[in-house]
C-alpha cells in the first residue's frame, strides 16, 4: 500500500456555467498513513470536494492525482475500482437484514453466496470493530451501524477512506473506539479523509487539515498546532466571545416533570417511563442522549403537540399538559424545535409569516386574530438585525436560509418574547461555529437574566459548557442529575449507552 | 440537458406570464386537435364560435356572467379548503342541498311578500350547505373517515334526495306532476341587475365575497392557519393551530357557500328547482379554484374563463353538431397547462453543461 497519494490541485465545482462556484479552486495533497481532517462550517464545500473525489460531481477545472497517475473518476464505481470508499453520513443499511448480508450487498460484483463470516471476524478483531456478523442490524445501535459500514469499505482493501461527519451520532466512548480504528488504519498504510465541524475531534485525530470557508481554501495547517479556538477563528473567519455565565442565580422551581408516562403511538417510536425533571428560575438545565432515545417524544409533550396526563407538566404550579402550544406561550413558556423547515417553520413561508407561528395571544403582531403586518415586519426586521441573520429581507422563504441562519431566526423569534421558560432542542445542530457562538451567548444572556432553559441536545459538549444541570436521556428513561464533581462524563457516557452494554 | 432548477424566490414575471402561456399551449393543441378532427369545417370558424363570438353578443356575456357566479362563489369555499389539505369534492352535493333547503323555505312563504324573505332563505341554504359538509367533517374529524370519499358519496344521495323532494312533498300541486316545484315568487326571486337578461344579484354577492375572502386570508390569522395546516401540519401543530377546528372550519365555509350557490341557482336562472338543478358547477369549480392557484381574486377570472368554455361549448354543438365533450376537453387542457405552467414560477428551466468526457 506504500506510495499511495492523493493530490487535488486547484480543483473547483460549480452547479451550472455561469453559476458561482460552490467550491473555488482548492488544492491539498494526502499521503499513506496520514489522516486529513477536511473542516469548515455548513455551506463551505466540504461535502462538494468529497463528492468530488469520490467520482458523484465532475470538477470544473483543476485536476487530480492517485497513486502517482491522473484521477478523473466519473462515477463512485471508478472511484471503488481505484481503492477509494467512503462512509456516509447517513448509513444505507437494510435494517431486517443481518451484518453479512448486509456487507455482501454493499459489494460491487460478488456473488451472494460466497461466505464472508470469516473475513468480517478477521476485521473486526484486526481494527477493533466490535460486532456479530449474523446479528440483524435492525438490533444493533447506531455505533454498530457504523463499524458495519467501515467494515463494508474495508473488504473492498481501500487506500483511502473517506469518513463523512463520523461522530455526529455517536456517544464519547464510541468516538474513542472510531479513534482507534482510525489510528489502526492510518498504521497499516490507509489515507483517511475525515469530514467534520468538530474541531476537538480533528485535532484529535488528525495529521494535518484543510480548513473550507464560503467555498474557497483557507488554509492547509497542522491542526496540532493550534487550539481550538484558534481553529474556529480560522474556519469561522472572526473572533469567537468566550461563554461564560455572569451571574447564576437559581431562584425557585419554575417548571417541573413529575413521573410523565406515555407509551408511543408510533411503533417505531420510543415509550417515555416515569420522567421526572425540576428546574429552577435562571438554570439551564440539560439533557443528553443520543438521537432516538425518545427526545422526539419527549419534546412533543413538552411543546403540547400531545397532550401529556393530569399533573406530569406543572409550570409556574399549573397544571398545563392539556394546553396547546399557543396556550403555554401565553404563560410565557417558548420552544424551539429540533427540525427546523416543517416544525418550527414553514418552508414555503416568508420570515414575516413564520414570525407569527410562535407568539402570545395578544401581541403587536395580532389584535383579534387581525394581523398587523407592519409591526410583524418590524419585529422580523429586529430578529434579523439582533440575531445577525443573513437574509435578503424579512420576506425571504424560510427554505431559502442556510440551515445556521434559519436556526438563528428561530431562536430570535422565540428570544424576543423574553420567555420565562425556553424548551429548546439541538440549538445548534448542523450550525456553524460561528452561529453556534452566537446562539450559545444568547441562550447564556436569558439565563442570566433569571429565565429557566430546557436543553436537549446530543452534541455532549455543548450540554456541558451550557449546563449546571444534566440528565441523560435513555431508552425513554431520564437519569436524576449527574454529579459531575468525580467523573462525570464517565457516568454521562455510561448512562448514554444504557442497557445496551450491558 | 435540461433540468429544473428551484429559484431562491418564486418569480414575479412568472406568476402573470405562466397563465398565458398556458392559455397559448391550450389554443395551439386545440387547434391542432381541430385540425385533425375536422374534415369538412374551418378551424378558425371553430375557434370564432367558441371563444370569440360569446364575448360580443350581450346576450352571451350575461349568460358568461350568470355561469360563472355559481362558479365563483362555489370555487373561493373551495379554495379555502384546498389551503388547509382538506379535500372536498362533494360541492356539488352541498349545493344541491343548500338549493334545496333554501328553496323549502321559499316555498313555505309561497305568495308572501317581504324584503326579510331572500335573506331568510339564505341563511337556510348556507345551513343546509353546512350541515352536508359538516357529516363529512364530523366523520373526519371523529373517526378519520376520508373526506374525499364522503364529500363525493354524499353528492349521490344529494341527487337522489333532490329528485325524491321533487316527486314527494316539493311537488308543485298544479304542475301535471312533473317533478318540478312551483314557480317561485317575486319576492323570492333574486333581484336582475341588467334588465333583459337573467343576470341577478347574485354576480355581485360573489365578488363581493371574493374580496372579503382575499381580506381574510392576507389580513386574519385564520387565513394563515388554514395555509400551515395544509402545507406544514407539524408546523401548525408547533404554532397551536388546532386541526380539528381548520377542517370544520374548511368545511363549513365550502360547505355554506355552496349551499348559498345552489340557492341563487334556484331563485336566478332557474326560477324553480328542478331536476336540472345539479349541473356539474361543483365538480367544474375544483378547476376554477386551482387555475386561479387558490386566489380569491384570481378566481373571478378563471370562472369568467371557464364559463366562456361552456357557452363555447354549446354554440359549436349547435352550429357545427360537435359532440359537447369539446367542453371538457377545453376544461381539461386549461387545467392541465395550468398547473404544469406554474412550476415555472418556483423553477427555472437550465439548459444544463453536458458532464465532460476528460478533464
Amino acid at each position: 500500500m506504500n506510495g499511495a497519494e492523493l493530490r487535488v490541485e486547484s480543483v473547483s465545482w460549480s452547479p451550472a456555467r455561469h453559476a458561482e462556484p460552490i467550491l473555488h479552486p482548492t488544492s491539498f495533497s494526502l499521503a499513506a498513513g496520514r489522516v486529513l481532517g477536511v473542516v469548515g462550517p455548513n455551506g463551505a464545500g466540504k461535502s462538494t470536494l468529497v463528492k468530488v473525489i469520490y467520482g458523484s460531481l465532475q470538477p470544473d477545472s483543476g485536476q487530480m492525482q492517485w497513486c502517482g497517475e491522473g484521477y478523473s473518476p466519473k462515477s463512485p464505481f471508478d472511484a471503488r475500482e481505484e481503492g477509494i470508499a467512503m462512509v456516509f453520513q447517513h448509513f444505507s443499511l437494510f435494517d431486517s437484514l443481518t451484518v453479512a448480508e448486509n456487507i455482501i450487498l454493499g459489494l460491487d460484483d460478488i456473488g451472494l453466496d460466497t461466505d464472508f463470516t470469516e473475513q468480517i471476524t478477521k476485521y473486526s478483531k484486526q481494527y477493533g470493530l466490535d460486532i456479530n456478523p449474523q446479528q440483524v442490524v435492525g438490533d444493533l445501535s447506531v455505533g454498530a451501524r457504523q463499524r458495519v459500514e467501515i467494515i463494508r469499505c474495508l473488504m473492498q482493501n481501500p487506500k483511502l477512506l473517506i469518513m463523512d461527519e463520523p461522530t455526529s451520532v455517536l456517544t464519547p466512548q464510541e468516538v474513542t473506539d472510531l479513534f482507534i480504528t482510525l489510528r489502526k488504519l492510518a498504521e497499516d498504510g490507509c489515507a483517511i479523509l475525515y469530514i467534520s465541524h468538530k474541531l476537538e475531534e480533528v485535532r484529535q485525530i488528525c495529521t494535518q487539515a484543510t480548513i473550507l470557508r464560503g467555498g474557497k481554501l483557507v488554509q492547509n495547517c497542522n491542526p496540532q498546532d493550534h487550539n481550538k479556538q484558534e481553529l474556529a477563528e480560522m474556519m469561522i473567519g472572526k473572533k469567537l466571545i468566550q461563554l461564560a455565565r455572569s451571574n447564576i442565580t437559581t431562584g425557585q422551581d419554575i417548571f417541573s416533570i413529575n413521573n410523565l408516562s406515555r407509551k408511543s403511538e408510533d411503533i417505531f417510536g420510543v415509550d417515555l417511563h416515569d420522567i421526572s425533571l425540576t428546574i429552577k428560575k435562571g438554570s439551564i438545565v440539560g439533557i443528553a442522549g443520543v438521537a432516538g432515545n425518545g427526545q422526539d417524544e419527549l419534546m412533543e409533550l413538552l411543546i403540547g403537540e400531545v397532550e401529556a396526563p393530569a399533573d406530569s407538566l406543572v409550570f409556574k404550579d399549573e397544571d398545563i399538559g392539556r394546553l396547546n402550544s399557543h396556550q403555554r406561550r401565553q404563560l410565557s413558556m417558548f420552544f424551539i424545535p429540533e427540525e427546523r423547515l416543517g416544525h418550527g417553520a414553514v418552508p414555503d413561508m416568508g420570515l414575516h409569516e413564520n414570525m407569527l407561528l410562535s407568539r402570545p395571544q395578544q401581541s403587536e403582531m395580532t389584535n383579534y386574530g387581525v394581523i398587523n403586518w407592519q409591526n410583524v415586519e418590524k419585529l422580523t426586521q429586529q430578529v434579523i438585525d439582533d440575531f445577525k441573520v443573513q437574509t435578503q429581507s424579512s420576506k425571504m422563504l424560510a427554505k431559502s436560509l442556510s440551515g445556521g441562519n434559519l436556526q438563528k431566526f428561530m431562536v430570535g423569534r422565540e428570544l424576543i418574547q423574553n420567555p420565562e421558560l425556553l424548551i429548546v432542542s439541538q440549538p445548534t445542530w448542523g450550525v456553524d461555529a460561528g452561529s453556534e457562538n452566537n446562539i450559545h451567548q444568547s441562550l447564556i444572556a436569558l439565563a442570566d437574566q433569571g429565565s429557566a432553559i430546557l436543553i436537549i441536545s446530543q452534541d455532549l459538549d455543548e450540554i456541558l459548557t451550557l449546563c449546571e444541570q444534566i440528565h441523560v436521556l435513555s431508552e425513554g428513561s431520564l437519569s436524576a442529575a449527574v454529579d459531575m464533581k468525580d467523573n462525570g462524563l464517565e457516568k454521562i457516557s455510561h448512562l448514554m449507552l444504557g442497557s445496551e452494554k450491558q | 440537458m435540461i433540468r429544473l432548477i428551484p429559484r431562491a424566490q418564486p418569480s414575479k414575471a412568472m406568476i402573470f406570464l405562466s397563465p398565458l402561456l398556458a392559455l397559448t399551449l391550450t389554443a395551439v393543441t386545440a387547434f391542432f386537435i381541430f385540425a385533425f378532427i375536422l374534415t369538412d369545417i374551418k378551424v378558425s370558424s371553430v375557434f370564432y364560435t367558441l371563444f370569440v363570438e360569446p364575448l360580443i353578443d350581450t346576450y352571451y356575456i350575461s349568460e358568461l356572467l350568470v355561469k360563472a357566479a355559481p362558479l365563483i362563489m362555489i370555487a373561493l369555499g373551495l379554495s379555502i379548503g384546498f389551503r388547509a389539505g382538506v379535500w372536498n369534492i362533494g360541492a356539488e352535493g352541498q349545493y344541491v342541498i343548500g338549493g334545496i333547503t333554501g328553496g323549502a323555505v321559499g316555498l313555505y312563504f309561497y305568495n308572501v311578500e317581504g324584503f326579510w324573505l331572500i335573506p331568510l332563505m339564505s341563511v337556510a341554504a348556507i345551513l343546509g350547505g353546512m350541515f352536508y359538509a359538516g357529516i363529512a367533517a364530523f366523520l373526519k374529524t371523529k373517526y378519520q373517515v376520508n373526506e374525499i370519499l364522503v364529500t363525493l358519496m354524499l353528492t349521490y344521495v344529494a341527487v337522489l334526495f333532490l329528485s325524491a323532494m321533487l316527486q314527494g312533498p316539493m311537488r308543485n300541486p298544479s304542475g301535471f306532476n312533473f317533478p318540478e316545484s312551483r314557480p317561485f315568487h317575486d319576492s323570492a326571486l333574486l333581484p336582475i341587475i341588467w334588465q333583459g337578461t337573467r343576470l341577478n344579484v347574485g354576480l355581485i354577492i360573489a365578488v363581493i365575497l371574493s374580496f372579503v375572502t382575499w381580506l381574510g386570508i392576507k389580513k386574519h390569522l385564520s387565513g394563515l392557519q388554514i395555509k400551515i395546516t395544509g402545507s406544514a401540519p407539524r408546523a401548525a401543530k408547533f404554532a397551536g393551530f388546532d386541526d380539528k377546528k381548520t377542517i370544520w372550519f374548511a368545511l363549513l365555509i365550502s360547505g355554506g357557500v355552496a349551499g348559498l350557490a345552489g340557492l341563487f341557482e334556484v331563485i336566478g336562472p332557474a326560477g324553480q328547482i328542478t331536476p336540472g338543478l345539479p349541473q356539474f358547477y361543483g365538480f367544474t369549480a375544483i378547476i376554477v379554484a386551482f387555475m386561479s392557484r387558490l386566489h380569491p381574486i384570481a378566481i373571478i377570472f378563471s370562472a369568467l374563463l371557464i364559463a366562456l368554455t361552456y357557452l363555447g361549448g354549446e354554440n359549436v354543438q349547435i352550429y357545427f353538431n360537435l359532440p359537447s365533450s369539446i367542453t371538457n376537453i377545453f376544461q381539461g387542457m386549461l387545467l392541465f397547462y395550468f398547473l404544469a405552467c406554474d412550476v415555472l414560477i418556483q423553477y427555472k428551466i437550465v439548459f444544463f453543461k453536458t458532464i465532460r468526457q476528460k478533464l
